[in-house]
């Protein structure tokens, strides 16, 4: 009930008066209530709750917390902290 | 997937346990409010990766584990009723009532129905005219606006054959009842991120200042967890006691306006049981008196219950941060997912269940 996770929207549509959408989970597609989000359009990402979605995910502050970790991640570079390396991919996903 | 593998990233969480290991100087005790946090811990393994002197204890964030056992009972009482088609979230299933749970009425021939949305349940209300279709309506603030929107829609429907039993909880009530037990042990909290995405986090602040607890607005992922961990551990350390949010790509201090509105349109504040813990005054939602008609518990007669809850749960202690699951006798033993004998063992968000599955038997 409770472990939500983004999905983008891919088309927006009316079902008995209401605003719904279908999100996309990598490939899987639900369908969500939109009346609490009225802002909302297709390509944003939202975060959905029993079948509605609760908020449109703020792209800014997630840049935000990824170059935050990429400066992390240089300044543990050069103190020569070891790492696997694989972070610089993780952190800047391609679409 | 976009903006989810970013947050477990290893090399990352391996920073952010390094800064918290150079900030913590005292032992903590903390407390992640919400099970779906307590299943991430358990997931990843987080509470093993933190310093010895960062004590995680696990709250009462899970709505399957609370919802009081009158209420379940109930809701098996009308589930069995014929002409009845009652519909619940699929975690509520196996949640064991006094005597039985709501999947032995489906397979004594019950019309129990799983359903995602509660908008469903109304849909089947409109499919169904000669049906009574009921909906256990259950969480915290974060299914309240999608339960209250179901009533909205059912009156906007004129549906007459739609209802709802309300037992919806709120979290900063509860955080209270914690942190005024004179057994308390928490010190700081990481508040719900999804919870504070609808309701904000403004309304944690007077609990900051009045019981001088640091309180984070933490989400989900191992890296949001850790940043929480971080931010309460400073706030410690340094003597601070604010609200912070950590979960900034969803909440906003304010959460989401309309969704709020909603609930309250729909639902007012009510004094509730949890299940374990007891009475909590203004810790509930119950229905305004607009919608009374879709109050299930007044629709439908249900003889006077007797709750029996099993005599060695003592899942009310573990839900206040006081016990861990292998302190009771019964884990892993008679109580396991399978067998149930709390609420604590069902969902994927409580706290036995999730001990059981990532950490297998107390040796
Ligand atoms: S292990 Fe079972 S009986 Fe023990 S507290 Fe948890 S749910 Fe209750």
């Amino acid at each position: 009930m409770c472990l939500a996770i983004p999905g983008r929207v891919v088309e927006i549509y009316e079902e008995a008066g209401l605003p719904m959408g279908r999100l996309d989970y990598g490939g899987v597609i639900h369908q969500a209530c939109l009346a609490y989000l009225p802002e909302i359009k297709v390509g944003d990402y939202a975060i959905v709750h029993a079948g509605f979605a609760i908020s449109l995910l703020n792209e800014e502050e997630a840049q935000r917390s990824f170059d935050i970790w990429e400066e992390m991640i240089r300044k543990a570079d050069e103190a020569g902290i070891p790492l696997t390396g694989e972070s610089q991919s993780a952190i800047e996903p391609s679409e | 997937m976009k903006y989810l593998e970013e947050f477990r990233d290893p090399d990352v969480a391996r920073l952010y346990l390094e800064q918290i290991e150079a900030a913590v100087a005292r032992p903590w005790k903390i407390m992640e409010v919400c099970g779906g946090q307590t299943h991430a811990i358990m997931q990843y393994g987080i509470q093993e990766l933190l310093p010895d002197m960062i004590t995680l204890l696990h709250g009462p964030g899970c709505p399957v584990c609370v919802t009081p056992l009158e209420q379940i009972d109930k809701a098996i009482a009308i589930a069995g009723q014929p002409g009845v088609i009652f519909t619940s979230f699929g975690d509520m299933l196996r949640v064991p009532g006094s005597e039985k749970d709501l999947f032995t009425v489906k397979a004594e021939g019950g019309d129990v129905r799983v359903v995602y949305s509660p908008l469903d349940a109304v849909k089947l209300a409109t499919e169904n005219p000669d049906r009574e279709v009921v909906f256990l309506a259950v969480g915290f603030e974060t299914t309240a606006p999608a339960n209250a929107m179901a009533v909205k829609q059912a009156a906007a429907l004129g549906l007459s054959n739609f209802s709802e039993i309300v037992a919806q909880v709120l979290v900063p009530p509860a955080l209270e009842a914690i942190l005024t037990s004179p057994k308390n042990q928490v010190q700081g909290f990481l508040a719900a991120g999804h919870v504070c995405t609808v309701m904000g986090y403004h309304e944690y602040e007077p609990i900051a200042a009045r019981y001088g607890v640091p309180i984070v607005a933490t989400g989900f992922e191992p890296l949001d967890i850790l940043e929480g961990i971080l931010l309460a551990v400073r706030q410690l350390e340094e003597g601070r006691h604010e609200v912070e949010n950590q979960y900034r790509r969803s909440v906003r201090r304010t959460g989401n306006e309309s969704a709020r509105e909603m609930i309250s349109e729909v639902y007012r504040v009510v004094p509730r049981q949890w299940r374990g813990i007891g009475e909590i005054p203004a810790s509930g939602l119950g229905l305004q008196p607009a919608y009374a008609a879709y109050d299930a518990e007044t629709r439908f007669k249900v003889d006077t219950i007797r709750t029996q809850e099993p005599e060695v749960c003592i899942s009310g202690e573990v839900l206040q941060g006081w016990k861990k699951p292998p302190d009771c006798p019964a884990f892993g033993g008679d109580c396991t997912p399978e067998t149930p004998l709390g609420a604590t063992m069902v969902s994927a968000e409580g706290a036995c269940a999730a001990y059981y599955r990532y950490q297998g038997l107390p040796v």
